[in-house]
């Protein structure tokens, strides 16, 4: 075996500004975010190659994340990060958009290893250094005479950084404890498809992952009961993310047209062994009516995964909900311990303000991406000493601007009432740009007199701009009303933005 | 982190849930998300659209209107209904005076929950009746 060098693994033990933990399109973006501000950071992670989550999952089919190979703009230009929700994010023109170029053209949502192609091609077209095979074992907080500093143990040898970024997902299988749980087998573990081949298969979990699961055994299990307490929502009925998917929707047709799968609204009571190879699955129904005894002969546990946070619970970092994630600032800190962020979809749970019931994409690479990207920003700012350009806009040059953003920030568009374009009144005259921001901060932590606007959504099916304005510490929201073709900057959203500026500068 | 067993336990003794079966419970548990909110932490905003309905799991919130705080709820008790119900934005901030949790539903899922829910409607008919007779006791 040819002896390793510091280019194949790089970033030994040691102190170093910051220290990302994770190898999927969290850390990578990440990492490639904060060196686009100058903050040199160490990555490592266990796994032995770049990708996270699209290493494994999903098991049947493709992502639920499209591109489109060809879009009403250019591929590679900014606007068309809106068409392509699984690329990363750089300014190097070699490492942009290369979802599309690694698809096969026989749909648009890739494969899994069309993803997994695609975040390696990223790290290594845009040079990404990572000491793959590091496994992070536990986490200390040390004083030093330069500061507070934290200690990251891992397999290697103990790292030492000002700021620590963990993105690790949310990736660590989650059954909820229960009589019987024992004899199912979490949605991680599922066997391959031809496995359950005339078999009556339980998946307790109406999501995303159950019904994919349900979508891939259609073809083989003898039947399939799909169970959790509340009922199946579907994303086109929620008009968000929020739901099943279309895609996974083929077994609740099945069901609604009497196909012989079921979906069932009920909580589980036990799972006996009956039999060497059966068990009966007792169910409560939560709507109504009598107890079931159900007979299977698999039981899946599809009720999620959790964030493998390690020891830093007992660090002081909270947790909150059944994916254990991390309470978060706006900026994707820790609510109780300084110092560490997270990115990826750990930064889920920074929830803002979820408008209308609506979440951010934050849980997808989509979302995630822009979150890694203000967050860099952020960390070099706070810790680092960067001072951010901020470009300074004439008076005149407002309503072209917001409405070019509008139209074209792929940020506003992918991450809807959670992050905003912020324009600052400057003494001077005119405003500047200081760039994307939470909404939840831009709203709730004060400041000068702003401008700023995104785009929402009301779970309606409408997208819309809204614009917020920041008068003397007073917010008031205006919200215009959506066009039929999705376009966001109209004479009506200029006028309106020009109106909402002029009170802004006139304080 | 408190598993959905211990979240069913915890809502079976508010009395906004107090008529509903286990199972039931589990159902809510399920529908509903949790939330946390530091100190300090806006969980409603004077003004602004699209609010959910919170139910307090742990900790208090202040109600403030106009930067005036006006009253204080804890454990059981719920906020964000009126402006669902009548299609409003907040009159208030409600803001976290210490860590907040809580479960939350959105906006757009209340109306057909508590149609689906009479009882948990009867009982949050009658926690409104309490606040109404307090504030026109408060007012004579």
């Amino acid at each position: 075996m040819a002896e390793l060098t510091t280019l194949d693994r790089p970033f030994p033990p040691g102190e170093y500004p910051v220290v990302v933990i994770g190898s999927g399109p969290g850390a990578l973006q990440v990492t490639a975010s904060l060196r686009a501000v100058g903050v040199s950071s160490a990555t490592v992670s266990a796994d032995p190659s770049p990708g996270g989550m699209f290493r494994r999952w999903p098991h049947f089919q493709r992502l639920l994340s499209w591109t489109k190979p060809y879009a009403p703009v250019a591929r590679g230009t900014r606007a068309y990060e809106r068409y392509d929700w699984n690329s990363l994010l750089t300014d190097h023109p070699a490492a942009r958009a290369l979802q599309p170029g690694l698809m096969d053209g026989t749909s648009y949502f890739p494969s899994r290893p069309e993803m997994e192609a695609n975040l390696a091609a990223f790290a290594e077209r845009a040079g990404i250094a990572i000491r793959y095979g590091c496994r992070w074992t536990a986490t200390r907080r040390v004083e030093t005479p330069d500061g507070d500093r934290f200690e990251i143990e891992t397999t290697d040898g103990v790292y030492r950084c000002q700021v620590l970024v963990v993105a690790v997902g949310v990736a660590e299988p989650f059954s909820p404890p229960g009589i019987g749980m024992e004899l199912s087998h979490h949605y991680a573990d599922v066997r391959p498809a031809e496995a359950y081949a005339d078999r009556r298969v339980l998946i307790i979990g109406k999501q995303n992952s159950g019904f994919e699961l349900a979508t891939g055994l259609l073809p083989w299990a003898r039947q399939l009961i799909l169970v959790s307490p509340s009922r199946a929502r579907l994303s086109v009925e929620t008009k968000t993310l929020v739901g099943v998917r279309a895609r996974y929707v083929q077994p609740y047709e099945d069901h609604v047209l009497g196909g012989g799968v079921s979906v069932l609204d009920a909580a589980i009571d036990r799972i006996e062994p009956a039999g060497d190879v059966q068990m009966t699955v007792h169910l409560r129904r939560t709507h109504g009516g009598p107890d079931l005894a159900i007979e299977v002969d698999d039981v899946i546990s599809a009720t999620g995964f959790v964030s493998p946070l390690r020891d830093l619970p007992d660090l002081g970092v909270t947790t909150f909900g059944a994916s254990r994630l991390p309470v978060q600032t706006p900026w994707w800190e820790s609510a109780t311990v300084p110092g560490i962020y997270f990115a990826g979809t750990i930064g889920q749970g920074s929830k803002g303000l979820q408008k209308h019931g609506v979440p951010s994409n934050s849980g997808a690479v989509h979302g995630a991406r822009y979150n890694a990207r203000v967050l860099a920003g952020r960390i070099a700012q706070l810790h680092f000493g960067y001072e951010p350009d901020r470009p300074h806009l004439a008076p005149d040059t407002i309503e072209g601007f917001i409405a070019g953003e509008l139209a074209e920030a792929p940020e506003l568009f992918h991450q809807r009432g959670y992050l905003a374009h912020v324009l600052t009144a400057d003494p001077e005259g005119g405003v500047r740009d200081d760039g994307v921001q939470p909404l939840a901060h831009v709203l709730d932590g004060g400041g000068p007199d702003a401008i700023a606007a995104t785009l929402e959504a009301d779970g309606s099916g409408a997208i819309y701009p809204v614009v917020y304005t920041r008068i003397a510490g007073r917010i008031v929201e205006r919200a215009i009303e959506s066009d039929p073709l999705m376009r966001f900057d109209t004479i009506d959203v200029r006028r309106a933005i020009g109106e909402l500026a002029g009170l802004v500068m006139a304080h | 982190m408190v598993d959905r067993a211990e979240l069913v336990d915890a809502i079976a003794g508010f009395s906004l849930f107090a008529d509903l079966t286990g199972p039931q419970l589990e159902g809510i548990v399920h529908m509903f998300e949790e939330a946390v909110f530091s100190d300090g932490d806006k969980v409603l905003r004077q003004g602004l659209t699209g609010s959910g309905f919170y139910v307090i799991l742990d900790g208090e919130a202040a109600i403030v209107v106009d930067g005036t705080e006006r009253a204080r709820l804890g454990r059981g008790e719920f906020f964000g209904e009126v402006s669902i119900i009548l299609g409003e934005s907040p009159i208030a901030d409600v803001v976290a005076t210490r860590p907040l949790r809580c479960l939350v539903l959105a906006g757009p899922r209340v109306e057909a929950f508590l149609i689906a829910h009479p009882r948990v409607m009867w009982r949050m008919l009658q926690a409104q009746a309490r606040r109404l007779r307090a504030a026109n006791r408060w007012r004579s």
